[in-house]
């Protein structure tokens, strides 16, 4: 095993990122060393990604280097870094579905013949003989659509593995692969390593974070924690560093008595995203729905409000059923979605603030169904000065607004419809601190009058700090469900990893 | 809790031996699409003929096959550009207005210079017809608009310089050498010169398409651009050489429409580009990108051609062709949705299975 004095064979060094005033990556440095592993782990917004995609050539550090074999590698497009010998599995596939499968491996290096013509029978052949290094069938003629995900992770490895990468970056590859396939992958990283390449790992799941690699480098809020040799390290510990931070004290909850039942979800499933999903909230109560990116939360509250079409399942509201599939019928109970991507779902950003304001009611503030633009202005008036948003006039454009603007006018919108239960997707992403704090208050005190109040969120310390109790989700199915005593960065992380057994 | 991860454990064994059984089937049947499309449209065109036929025997006769190829040709021509740039994921709409501005420069380079020789002439048309294309694939790359408008853009500017320059003035058939339009009526072993050069521009379009790097790369850049940008595909200067392309082929229509007609003036081909990328569509090019080909597109632009005259033949209101051809886009891209919501049911079919 390489020493920490030998020159690595890929160096990030001191590197920064910012997107806007967000800084994803600050100050990050860790060496990637020839025939060794390194696990990258942090929680959700750590900035792992971000490291991915400078490795790719997507972004560019705005400071700080990468080198290669101790020189500067200059990343400025995904084609330098495929010439450099950098091989991306990303967490999401990213192929090409109208081509074969032969094609989608080769594409760019194919095989060539006479006349610079693609060798077909060679492509074919080739990509057969990868496939069988990995152990599965799948025929390199069929076209890449309708493939599953777990078949598609599988062309994306053969992908990697027929450039002979020198380093072998994998953004949490496994998520949609099952024992057998996770083996067959680590047995190729394995043997890429024993070649001399350095593998870069990406996961959430510590049991092969700790199988595969050597080293393990921490991430949190952007900046670089530590990196240390495995056999150092324990899951816990790991833990720790991860989400190591005071849960602040600026999360303002109003103790309440919870009242009766408002929402009621009973065995919610969607096939292979979600499944068996059952809760309820009372009155007066907040309830978080943690867990990583991709655990199934946002989709779970999507085919609450009707937007997603359920395989199985039912919602009550006051006890009584929703017709499933119909976000009016959702509205006319009671129920309000505030949704994760306030740009392409929760605003209309060329429309003014006061019509964005008054979507939601547009009925009730007709009269002979004409809009009277008198009562859209008073009531946009009343919401927007009660939840303080800044703006210049009404009349502006919602998109000059600052990101937390915009989410009171996306809460407005929803509050003037007077729900009895309030579903928030990621209710401060993208938020300054201060607003944050705002909209805090503002769900404490919506729950304080009497609204059930569910959130999505990617925050630990959002939800350990505003909600009564935490379901946590991880791979689409709840995994645990801590009272507010119980719930603590801990336990949360751990659920949320699937790691119930060690959290006892 | 145990429980729940246990079953988990199970739903993904039984999902891997799912996997084990079904590709061979699910292959045969993606491979009976991929040829249905083409194979769809050419039975489409062998029973136009054969109705038609039936009515009119005269129809199959050498004389009027020649009368339907050398009207299709330059169609086939155009749609064969367009297929270059619809495949990935654009459009060109200016094709008609190039065909016609080049068609008219034609006419006055054998004006100004009657002794061009033949060759020259067609390629100073592919030339201006390609300074066009680079207009809109330098706007395309550059003003990340959809090329849609891009195009419709350049369209009445194209058609705006053919205006201006012809001031109203036409030539006529007497203003250039005959050599040139024997071009448009010559025929080699009994086939007209332009449907063999037409065939030519198919056949080399189609092996690029089909078996370069770059050709390949269209598809993927239509298929799925995010991905082909994360494979380091140039995505920028693919789609600047299809418009390129595009326009070339539209400078080679315009000379070959100038030698078969003869009559040119400002007006020369509007409205064309409507028909070509009904032909594309109907001949299985998905208006989406990433598949179809320049054979299919090709048939589409013949079968196209020869409703017109079947009709004609089979003393049908020339009305209806126009609403035929509706018909035979709107049923070319019901086959497309049909053929898309088939794999998703495949797809969703299998995740249930596995849970």
């Amino acid at each position: 095993m390489a020493g920490d004095d030998a020159v690595p064979l890929l160096a990030v060094r001191d590197v920064t990122k910012s997107f806007g005033a967000v800084a994803a990556v600050a100050g990050v440095s860790f060496a990637l060393h020839g025939g060794e592993a390194h696990a990258l782990v942090g929680e959700n917004g750590a900035g792992k990604s971000t490291i991915v995609k400078m490795l790719a050539g997507v972004h560019r550090p705005d400071s700080g280097a990468i080198e290669m074999d101790g020189a500067p590698l200059v990343l400025g497009s995904p084609a330098d870094a495929r010439a450099a010998g950098i091989a991306i599995i990303y967490q999401e596939p990213t192929l090409f579905p109208d081509l074969s499968v032969a094609e989608n491996i080769f594409m760019g290096r194919q095989p060539l013949g006479r006349l610079r013509r693609i060798d077909k029978a060679a492509m074919k052949a080739e990509a057969e003989e990868l496939f069988g290094r990995l152990g599965v069938h799948l025929d390199p003629d069929r076209p890449a659509r309708g493939l599953s995900i777990a078949d598609q992770q599988l062309v994306e490895i053969a992908k990697a593995l027929s450039v002979d990468a020198r380093v072998l970056v994998m953004d949490e590859p496994t998520a949609a692969l099952s024992g057998v396939e996770v083996e067959r992958l680590f047995a190729v990283a394995r043997t890429l390593c024993a070649q001399g390449a350095a593998v870069l790992f990406i996961s959430h799941r510590f049991d092969e974070v700790f199988s595969l690699c050597e080293r393990i480098t921490v991430m949190r809020d952007g900046r670089w924690v530590s990196t240390d040799p495995t056999a150092d390290l324990t899951v816990d510990q790991v833990v720790r560093r991860m989400v190591g931070r005071d849960v602040s004290a600026l999360f303002p909850k109003e103790e309440v008595e919870p009242g009766e039942v408002v929402l009621d979800v009973r065995g919610l499933t969607r096939h292979g995203v979600f499944s068996d999903v059952t809760f309820s909230v009372r009155r007066g109560e907040i309830v978080a729905l943690a867990g990583l990116v991709g655990a199934g939360r946002s989709e779970v509250v999507r085919a609450i409000f009707g937007i997603d079409r359920l395989d199985e399942g039912e919602v009550h509201v006051d006890g009584e059923r929703l017709p499933a599939g119909s976000p009016a019928a959702a509205m006319n109970a009671g129920l309000a979605l505030v949704p994760e991507d306030r740009r392409q779902q929760g605003l209309v950003m060329e429309l003014s603030i006061e019509r964005n304001a008054t979507l939601t009611r547009l009925g009730a503030l007709a009269r002979v169904g004409l809009l009277s633009g008198r009562a859209e202005r008073r009531a946009a008036r009343e919401w927007t000065k009660r939840l303080q948003v800044k703006y210049g006039l009404l009349a502006d454009a919602v998109g000059t607004l600052s990101g937390g603007n915009q989410q009171k006018v996306v809460l407005a919108k929803w509050l003037a419809t007077e729900p009895k239960v309030l579903i928030v997707d990621e209710p401060t992403r993208g938020i300054d601190v201060g607003t944050k704090a705002e909209v805090h208050r503002l769900m404490s005190r919506l729950a304080g009058q009497g609204m059930a109040v569910v959130m999505v969120s990617s925050e630990l310390p959002e939800v350990l700090g505003m909600a009564d109790r935490v379901l946590v989700m991880h791979e689409g199915r709840v995994t645990a469900e801590l009272s507010r005593a119980e719930a603590n960065e801990e336990t949360v992380m751990f659920a949320a990893t699937g790691q119930n057994g060690t959290a006892a | 809790m145990k429980t729940s991860e246990k079953h988990a454990g199970a739903q993904r064994a039984d999902r891997s031996d799912v996997d084990g059984q079904r590709p061979d089937r699910r292959t045969g049947l993606g491979r009976r699409i991929l040829v249905a499309r083409e194979l769809g449209i050419v039975v489409a065109l062998l029973l136009l003929v054969a109705v038609t036929t039936v009515t009119n025997p005269a129809f199959l006769s050498a004389q009027s096959i020649r009368d339907v190829l050398l009207g299709a040709s330059i169609l086939v021509i155009l749609a064969v550009g367009q297929t270059v740039v619809i495949v990935s994921r654009n459009i060109d709409l200016s094709v008609g207005a190039v065909l016609g501005l080049v068609a008219f420069a034609t006419g006055k380079l054998f004006g100004a210079a009657p002794g061009t020789p033949i060759l020259v002439a067609v390629l100073v048309g592919i030339a201006l017809g390609a300074a066009c294309g680079v207009v809109n694939g330098v706007l395309v790359a550059a003003a990340r608009v959809p090329a849609l408008v891009i195009t419709l853009g350049t369209l009445y500017v194209f058609r705006g310089i053919d205006h201006s320059w012809a001031k109203g003035e036409q030539i006529n058939a007497a203003d250039m050498p005959s050599g040139f339009l024997r071009l448009g009526t010559s025929t080699l072993l009994g086939i007209p010169l332009l449907a063999v050069i037409a065939l030519a521009v198919v056949l080399l379009v189609g092996a690029y398409l089909q078996s370069y790097r770059s050709g390949r790369e269209l598809y993927a850049i239509g298929s799925e651009p995010n991905a082909a940008r994360l494979s380091g595909i140039p995505v920028g200067r693919r789609v600047f050489i299809a418009f390129v392309v595009s326009g070339g082929m539209a400078g080679l229509a315009g000379v070959l429409y100038a030698a078969r007609f003869g009559t040119l003036d400002a007006t020369v081909g509007t409205g064309i580009e409507l028909q070509v990328v009904a032909a594309a569509v109907v001949g299985g090019v998905a208006i989406f990108g990433g598949s179809g080909s320049v054979y299919g597109a090709a048939v589409g632009a013949v079968l196209l051609t020869t409703i017109g005259s079947s009709l004609a033949v089979l003393r049908i209101n020339p009305f209806w062709q126009q609403a035929v051809v509706g018909g035979l886009i709107l049923a070319a891209i019901g086959l497309e949705r049909l053929l898309a919501a088939r794999a998703a049911n495949r797809l969703r079919g299998r995740t249930s299975h596995g849970a």
